[in-house]
């Protein structure tokens, strides 16, 4: 399960995301690690330092492509000129796939810079379904798409959000980003069982994770990506391994970014599950 | 968040039309949650983009104008990198939001969106000395690096932003140091910077090896590189810019020119046009 069509039947191992503080240490330490994910739109420029930058990471490490501002789940159509940027970046960097946001973010052509969460219907469903579809066409790449974290539910939802998923990814035949963390999170938020949700996704379907820190106020949780990751989120990753096997696995740390060995070591707590699964596979 | 919606519904009504609440938190708060993400997300951005602008303006002057730029221009792009790109139209539109330092807050908000384009806007093949051996400078025509902006400016601009990043290293050393703690209340307060006098300057913002530079240029070179910008000839750009300079004196001022722009790898060709079918 792990190599699968929607991870191009790849196995990376544990991985990191890259990020500027990093730049210089990665550069010349060269430390080893299994794979970088990139934020795409973060290179999707015409030149500079931040392609130079990604040339020398191409040259010594496998890289992944993270979007955040496809927006499958927005009414607009995709957008062209984002698309070829985006299959220019793909060209370069030969990601083996690549992952997006089940949300919406944009709306006339004006941009939110945010991942907000959908009313989960079919009618929105079938529409996202076809804009993922028509961007795995026109990148050429597999895609999977991430569960987001969110602080607010619909009155016009028609089923559970892992419901939800599951429809859009059968429609679209396409991969599931499987963030443990945000279903943590929208879990305490909306008062479900993250674990009803683990259990009841397309688990065939799932060609990357990703695990994150998150801030607890009073009466909400927030997805900050700057903190550890949590034992709750350990313990749903742990689940999720047993119930998909081994899979490409990243570390997202976005915000109070401590030094590379902090984040890499945070990263590389995720091999303990990783054994202890395989270690209840049967040969 | 504001209390009304667009059609004078009270917003709280209209969330709760459509969010559901849940036992901590009504549709109101939560929809409250995406507001202030929003908002922190897209400030923060111009925040870090406009620290030249933010030391003229000061902290809450800047704040307000961010706020108020971004309601009449929100983003229409996938990217942060571009949220500051109609905010010298904002000011030459709504000026009294810099009161009473209009002039100098413009020239601000373009040099620090120059360093923008600077830092990733695409790089041309830089022109080769094959590429024009045989075109004589009345029909040669070059074009610019595309991260290159010529900014004519009535401030010194430049050396405010880099007492400004200066004091902001500083500042960021001392935080880092034990030794802060120690000095007196009043050392520890952010020094304001004087604001510039008024100058007419020259500058190029451009990159070299992937590093942001900006340059002064006396105003012949400044002419001449806005001329071949525009897509006159070599010839046309030269002659206008050197009116009145002795013929010995401006061919070799010329020439230095050039070579430090071919040098910086300013020039480009022009591209070529596509032939016709048939």
């Amino acid at each position: 399960m792990p190599a699968n069509r929607f991870n191009n039947f790849t196995e990376l191992g544990i991985g990191i995301g890259l990020r500027v503080p990093h730049y210089r240490h990665i550069l010349e330490k060269k430390p080893v690690v299994d794979w970088f994910e990139i934020i795409s739109e973060n290179f999707m420029v015409d030149g500079g330092r931040p392609l130079e930058v990604l040339d020398q990471i191409l040259e010594q490490y496998r890289v992944v492509q993270h979007g955040v501002a496809m927006y499958f789940g927005s009414a607009d159509r995709l957008n062209r000129e984002h698309l070829k940027k985006l299959k220019r970046l793909v060209r370069r960097t030969n990601t083996p796939w690549l992952s997006d946001h089940l949300c919406w973010g944009s709306v006339d052509g004006r941009y939110t810079h945010d991942l907000l969460p959908m009313p989960y219907t079919f009618t929105a469903a079938k529409a996202t379904a076809a804009n993922i579809r028509a961007a795995r066409d026109f990148l050429e790449v597999p895609i999977c798409v991430e569960n987001v974290s969110s602080y607010a539910e619909f009155h016009a939802s028609e089923m559970t959000e892992w419901e939800f998923l599951s429809e859009v990814v059968e429609r679209a035949d396409c991969g599931i980003l499987l963030d443990v963390n945000n279903i943590y999170v929208s879990s305490q938020n909306h008062n479900f069982d993250p674990y009803e949700y683990l259990n009841n996704v397309p688990h065939h379907r799932v060609g990357q994770i990703h695990i994150a820190g998150h801030s607890k106020f009073e009466k909400y949780i927030l997805d900050t990506h700057d903190h550890p990751v949590r034992d709750p989120v350990w313990k749903m990753y742990a689940h999720a391994l047993e119930l998909v096997g081994k899979t490409a696995t990243l570390l997202e740390w976005d915000d109070r970014i401590p030094s590379f060995g902090e984040v890499h070591n945070e990263a590389l707590k995720a091999n303990q599950f990783v054994e202890k699964e395989l270690e209840t596979v049967p040969a | 968040m504001q209390p009304r919606w667009l059609d004078g519904r009270l917003t709280s009504a209209v969330a709760s039309e459509f969010i559901k609440p849940n036992d901590r938190l009504s549709s109101f708060d939560r929809l409250e949650i995406y507001n202030r993400v929003y908002w922190f997300r897209v400030l923060d951005c111009l925040y870090d983009d406009y620290p030249g602008l933010r030391a003229i303006l000061g902290e809450r002057k800047f704040g307000r104008l961010a706020t108020a730029y971004l309601a009449k221009y929100p983003s229409t792009s996938f990217t942060l990198r571009n949220l500051g790109r109609h905010l010298e139209k904002f000011l030459r539109e709504e000026p009294h939001w810099v009161t009473p330092n209009e002039e100098l807050a413009l020239d601000m908000a373009r040099f620090e969106w120059a360093q923008v384009l600077a830092f990733d806007e695409a790089a041309a093949p830089p022109l080769r000395p094959d590429d024009v051996l045989d075109t004589p400078a009345a029909k040669l025509r070059l074009r610019l690096q595309p991260y290159l902006s010529l900014l004519e400016l009535n401030y010194a601009v430049d050396k405010f932003l880099l007492a400004v990043k200066k004091r902001e290293a500083d500042i960021l050393r001392d935080e880092a140091s034990n030794t802060f703690d120690s000095m007196p209340r009043a050392k520890k307060r952010k020094r304001r910077i004087r604001l510039p006098k008024r100058e007419r300057i020259y500058l190029a913002v451009h990159r070299h090896q992937n590093m942001l530079y900006y340059k002064r240029l006396e105003p012949a070179p400044f002419a001449i590189l806005c001329s071949l910008g525009k897509g006159r000839s070599v010839e046309q750009a030269c002659e206008s810019a050197l009116r009145g300079c002795k013929e010995k004196d401006c061919s070799r001022r010329l020439q230095e020119w050039f070579h430090d722009w071919s040098a910086l790898g300013w020039l480009c060709r022009m591209r070529q046009r596509g032939r016709a079918a048939g």
